[in-house]
């Protein structure tokens, strides 16, 4: 039995074909597992394996090394928050702490209702320009303050779940931050 | 005003990230031009005139890096690293958000002077935003005939590949961004062989930066020596500084190379913010040495930074005043390289970690003074004898704060907390924070 649907294992076939060499597809094929799956199963990455020609373990080794693929099913939005330097001298530490209270777990857990699993990172993500700053489902958010923070969950929280990532969510989350002078 | 708009005339444009406007700004004319009018090594003489180091760090003359190109071994491959995670450097991310078909024509103008047949993109995994947009860019440039089989009806035909990483700050490091790239582990090779004459899929392969690249259309349009006019005689052109911290007006901002950093300082970032003072700055990034006010006056150029024991690196220029704690921002470079170590060579993989735990426990004022020493026996184990320079590196701002600021750090021993945050603390009774 497959737990990858067809439309991923097409992607996964889409991926490998466009290089030279199939193996160079892992980690797409891995994304392409990850946004299915929400992390990479034992099952989904022997399916990979499958598909590049690999073994499971060739694929398991590769990715443990990377920091954004998840081994455990986690919140239906993914917080992550900078506390290396440029964003710490502007605050980090303050966002942290409130993040840490507003959403009641510790860096790296996952909020009792399953909406969100939020973590540190002393990865600079590149936003040190609009720090304090943190991405949420991969999407940059900056300048931040605790109100703006709130402001972010509140309508991240309220978005449709066929519609995690979409374009019009970040549209109106900077209508809404304008509207609020923030 | 310091700054100098070359790469970053166009910022801004309504509509620049597609084609249409792009080409209106005279956007693929320098590719147009390369195709029609100048051979492959014409083009690679045109950009060892211009003099253009590359912007990835480590500042190596870009011709003469295409020019080691074994001679008739094909294919070969070009690598574009954006994988920029540099602490404090987000330039590569405002090139490819403001002008991402700027990036592709350099890219194809360096895949015809080195004849490659692919060009592969590599772009951190949390540039995911930017990824999607380099991808329907790519398309644009494929449907316009500027990607693909016989260019403009030229014989150079090309193809260009955008891959996402998954969060390794090492992908940056050129041999390794090619084991990524094979899918494996991203750990670096050993060299020689060089990239260029054993790289991806063990071909002749060059790696270039981001903003390097994004060069390219300048350089075959207006001419290497007009680029070389612009800057000083060895840092020829201009650069994008990241300039954060405690600053009024953080961002990027493009000025001539040898302008002095106070001008970048004063007229582009407006100064140090809350009226404070200037205590210290990062000139290059998180791998780099720690400058003083008393460097200010320096010109932005890569020898005259190196001579002052610093670099100009990735371009990342991170402020800090008078209330910062040296000890603690050293913490958070190093948790940042113990977090992103690959594990490959001991020294590296063992260093960072007693230096992350020393660090911690000086921050928290709980080191004695003789362990303050063991710091420096550990970093001396650590610089220069490490597999690759993400362990070399990981010595030299912790290395050159406790030097510049011996005080604070023998200060923090034994202190039982942080004495500089315990000082803010009393200066500013009431305010909790640090924000702006
Ligand atoms: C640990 C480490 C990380 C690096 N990260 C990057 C990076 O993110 N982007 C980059 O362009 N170069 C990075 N480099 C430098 C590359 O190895 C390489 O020199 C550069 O991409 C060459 O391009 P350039 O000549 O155009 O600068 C890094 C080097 C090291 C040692
Ligand atoms: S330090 Fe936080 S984004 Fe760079």
């Amino acid at each position: 039995m497959n737990v990858l649907t067809p439309e991923t294992r097409a992607e996964i076939e889409r991926q490998r074909d466009r290089y030279p060499q199939a193996r160079s597809a892992v980690l797409p094929s891995l994304w392409a597992v990850q946004h299915q799956l929400g992390y990479l199963s034992p099952e989904g990455m022997a399916e990979v394996a499958e598909l590049l020609w690999l073994t499971p373990s060739e694929v398991e080794a590769v990715a443990s090394f990377y920091s954004m693929y998840f081994d455990r099913p986690g919140g239906r939005h993914h917080v992550l928050v900078c506390i290396n330097v440029s964003c710490a001298l502007r605050g980090a530490d303050e966002i942290v702490s409130h993040l840490e209270g507003r959403l009641g777990c510790p860096s790296g857990g996952t909020t009792a209702d399953g909406e969100f699993t939020w973590e540190q990172t002393v990865e600079c993500l590149g936003a040190c320009g609009g720090a304090p700053a943190m991405q949420v489902d991969h999407h940059f958010q900056e300048n931040l303050t605790p109100e703006r923070v709130d402001a972010i969950l509140d309508e991240v929280r309220a978005a449709p779940a066929s519609e995690p990532h979409g374009p019009s969510l970040w549209h109106r989350i900077a209508v809404r931050l304008r509207k609020a002078g923030r | 005003m310091a700054e100098y708009r070359l790469l970053t005339k166009d910022f801004g444009t309504d509509g620049l990230q597609t084609i249409d406007v792009y080409e209106r700004c005279g956007g693929y004319e320098g590719l147009r031009k390369a195709l029609r009018s100048l051979t492959p090594d014409e083009v690679v003489s045109e950009v060892k005139t211009s003099g253009v180091r590359g912007r990835g760090g480590a500042g190596f003359p870009t011709g003469m890096k295409w020019s080691f190109l074994p001679k008739d071994v094909h294919p070969r491959y070009l690598c574009v690293n954006a994988d920029e995670s540099e602490p404090g450097c987000f330039k590569d991310r405002a090139l490819i958000d403001e002008n991402p078909h700027q990036l592709i024509e350099g890219t194809l103008i360096a895949a015809y002077a080195i004849q490659a047949p692919i060009a592969f993109i590599y772009i951190r995994g949390e540039y995911h935003d930017q990824r999607l947009l380099l991808e329907r860019c790519v398309e644009e440039a494929r449907a316009a005939g500027y990607i693909g089989r016989g260019i403009l009806g030229s014989d150079f035909s090309c193809d260009v590949i955008v891959h996402g990483g998954a969060g390794a700050y090492i992908c940056g490091e050129e041999t390794a961004l090619i084991d990524s790239l094979e899918g494996l582990r991203g750990q670096p090779r050993l060299k020689p062989p060089f990239p260029a004459v054993k790289g991806l899929y063990g071909k002749p392969t060059v790696v270039n930066n981001v903003e390097t690249l994004s060069n390219l259309p300048h350089i075959v349009l207006r001419g290497g020596a007009w680029f070389a006019s612009v800057g000083t005689e060895k840092s020829t052109g201009t650069r994008l500084f990241c300039c954060s911290g405690h600053i009024n007006r953080p961002g990027t901002y493009e000025v001539a190379l040898g302008t002095p950093i106070r001008e970048l300082l004063e007229e582009e970032c407006r100064g140090v913010w809350k009226g404070r003072s200037l205590k210290a700055f990062q000139p290059g990034g998180g791998s780099m040495q720690v400058l003083l006010p008393e460097h200010l006056d320096l010109p932005l150029d890569m020898d005259v930074v190196a001579k002052a024991g610093s670099a100009l690196g990735a371009g990342a220029m991170v402020f800090m005043d008078e209330t910062t704690c040296m000890v603690d921002v050293s913490m958070r470079l190093v948790d940042f390289y113990q977090h992103e170590s690959c594990g490959k060579c001991a020294p590296c993989r063992e260093g960072t970690y007693f230096e992350a735990d020393l660090m911690h426990r000086l921050e928290r004022g709980e080191l004695t003074t003789a362990e303050l020493t063991t710091l420096s026996d550990i970093c001396d184990n650590m610089n220069g004898k490490c597999f690759c320079p993400l362990g070399d590196t990981a010595t030299w701002f912790v290395m050159s704060a406790y030097q510049a600021f011996h005080d604070e750090f023998e200060e923090h021993c034994g202190a039982g907390g942080c004495p500089v945050k315990r000082r803010n603390r009393e200066l500013v009774p009431a305010a909790g924070g640090d924000r702006g």
